[in-house]
């Protein structure tokens, strides 16, 4: 469906995109994750013939964007970043006006705004203008904006941003509704909401694609050291940490101590499962276990350990 | 050609739903009328001379006030980002918003022809000049606001936007008369360039070719430049 090869772009001497390569399946709801700066948006605005890249290619369904830029926007639904919309219109003027430029016409205008506002939950806030309208409601229509012609490919950059956690799972879910159906890539620097909504996430960093592939796999893949919590209660906390460590494979990461209780992170070799190891040697020096429990890697862990270095 | 039409239908109701196109509506009719009236008893001539002969220096200052906000406006508040993802060509949007200033222009103009009328009923008005000024000032107006809408592509800051044109419609307006401190032979070819004595042979009804290419040409210019620094900048 839509075939990226090496994009780069560069503002000046500034390179905010270093050749980015990906595909994007039909029907596929795919996460572009990043720390701020990454280079997500600019990416996103590349595809969507906003910005022109410096060099690399971009295709959606065998057009060319230098050749079939017009054809590539109509296949396209864009919501950029904070909803940038006509303050001064009233959200149904401005979804007229949207519809009008999409090429919709006569009585189909005036359905499509109804089928949206359903679908949006925009009834409400029809006729007031855009500039009083709260930010989750601005989202809102932008949004239904994106929709408007029904397009193949939604493009949505950091849909939730700044909304509450209602409003985010509203629209996490209107997303996954939508996701059903359309292809659709979202920008995103929160991790749970890549988890919740996407299929594949893509995670760059620094302009570079360091990580690319299913939710699940992603998950899977990087799972290496496992990292473990222990609480403890002890007379002698100086001597937890040399005790611990003296197991083959434990390494203690941190050590926290208040109120005789001995709190401790620590992390375990790939591959092995030491817990009975551990549990045995807090027993034999009879201190008193009140946590122990082993995290899985998730998302997080990844992300950090991929955006983190340099 | 569908998609220009909707730019402008939307900038149209943008001016009208606000208060600018009034508020620039009156401030250009007090000045006119002002500056006409104020002379037109003494003279005691059934003319419009002097209200045609003021228009380029006021519209230098008045039609970059209705350009200045029609894409830096939209670069401030990033509305733009949208507008060009839309299946719409720069083209269309750069025409679109030339068509809805040139409206403006149109609707400043309109209520002025209560002008000729109460001269004509003071005196025998000739009408060929009225109607060759009101195509001049058409035209000016045209050279003007393509100028002022490529000024407003240049910055996100309206008000720069309403600088930098008044500095140019100001300029191509009193061009013509600094020439005398310039060589005859400069002075010609600058004398050209100067937007006055084009707008004074049309405004006595004088239609000549080369007068309406000069405005054609500013007018062209001006959205072609448009277009460029936004190839530019995106």
């Amino acid at each position: 469906m839509i075939h990226v090869a090496s994009l780069t772009k560069y503002y000046h001497d500034m390179c905010a995109v270093d050749g980015i390569s990906f595909d994007v399946a039909r029907g596929e709801v795919m996460g572009l994750l990043g720390p701020n700066g990454a280079g997500k948006t600019t990416t996103l605005r590349m595809l969507t013939g906003f910005l022109q890249p410096t060099a690399g290619s971009i295709a959606v369904k065998d057009y060319r964007i230098e050749e079939h830029a017009l054809k590539i926007r109509r296949l396209l639904g864009y919501l950029p970043e904070a909803a940038p919309l006509y303050a001064d219109m009233l959200v149904y003027d401005y979804l007229a006006y949207v519809a009008h430029m999409r090429g919709l016409q006569g009585v189909k205008v005036h359905q499509r705004i109804v089928e949206l506002s359903a679908l949006c939950g925009l009834a409400e806030v029809m006729h007031k203008p855009i500039a009083e309208i709260s930010k989750g409601y601005k989202q809102r229509v932008g949004l239904a904006h994106a929709m408007m012609s029904d397009p193949e490919i939604l493009v949505l950059d950091e849909p939730t941003s700044g909304l509450d956690p209602n409003q985010i799972v509203e629209i996490r879910e209107i997303i996954r509704e939508i996701g059903r159906q359309k292809t659709v890539i979202l920008s995103t620097h929160i991790l749970s909401e890549a988890e919740a909504t996407c299929d594949r996430i893509v995670i760059i960093h620094q302009g570079r694609i360091v990580a690319d592939g299913a939710t699940e796999d992603l998950k899977q893949k990087t799972g290496g050291e496992k990292t473990i919590h222990i609480t403890l209660e002890t007379d002698a906390p100086a001597t937890v940490q040399d005790t611990l460590q003296a197991i083959d494979g434990v390494r203690v990461m941190e050590v926290r101590e208040h109120a005789g209780q001995v709190d401790l992170k620590i992390t375990t070799a790939p591959d092995r499962d030491l817990r009975a190891r551990i549990y045995q040697a807090i027993k034999a020096q009879d201190w008193i276990l009140l946590e122990f429990c082993q995290q899985t890697q998730t998302l997080e862990n990844i992300f950090r350990q991929l955006t983190q270095e340099n | 050609m569908r998609a220009t039409l909707y730019v402008f239908s939307r900038e149209m109701k943008s001016y009208f739903f606000s208060p600018i196109a009034y508020i620039v509506i009156s401030i250009f009719l007090l000045i006119t009328g002002w500056f006409f009236f104020s002379t037109f008893f003494i003279f005691n001539q059934a003319d419009l001379r002097n209200f045609f002969a003021l228009l380029p220096l006021v519209f230098s200052f008045v039609v970059p006030a209705i350009t200045m906000r029609l894409i830096a406006e939209e670069m401030h508040s990033g509305s733009y980002e949208i507008l060009l993802t839309l299946p719409v060509s720069l083209r269309q949007v750069i025409v679109g918003k030339f068509l809805a200033a040139l409206g403006m222009v149109c609707a400043m103009l309109i209520p002025t022809l209560a002008y000729p009328v109460t001269v004509a009923l003071l005196g025998g008005v000739d009408w060929g000049p009225v109607a060759g000024g009101y195509l001049g000032a058409l035209l000016l107006g045209a050279a003007f606001a393509a100028i002022g809408l490529f000024a407003s592509c240049l910055t996100r800051n309206q008000i720069i936007a309403f600088i930098v044109a008044t500095i140019i419609c100001f300029g191509l307006t009193l061009l013509d008369r600094i020439l005398f401190f310039l060589p005859d032979s400069l002075a010609g070819v600058l004398n050209y360039l100067a937007c006055g004595a084009h707008f004074k042979n049309i405004s006595k009804g004088i239609i000549d070719s080369r007068d309406l290419l000069y405005f054609l040409s500013v007018g062209f210019l001006g959205l072609y430049g448009a277009q460029l620094v936004m190839q530019e900048k995106y």
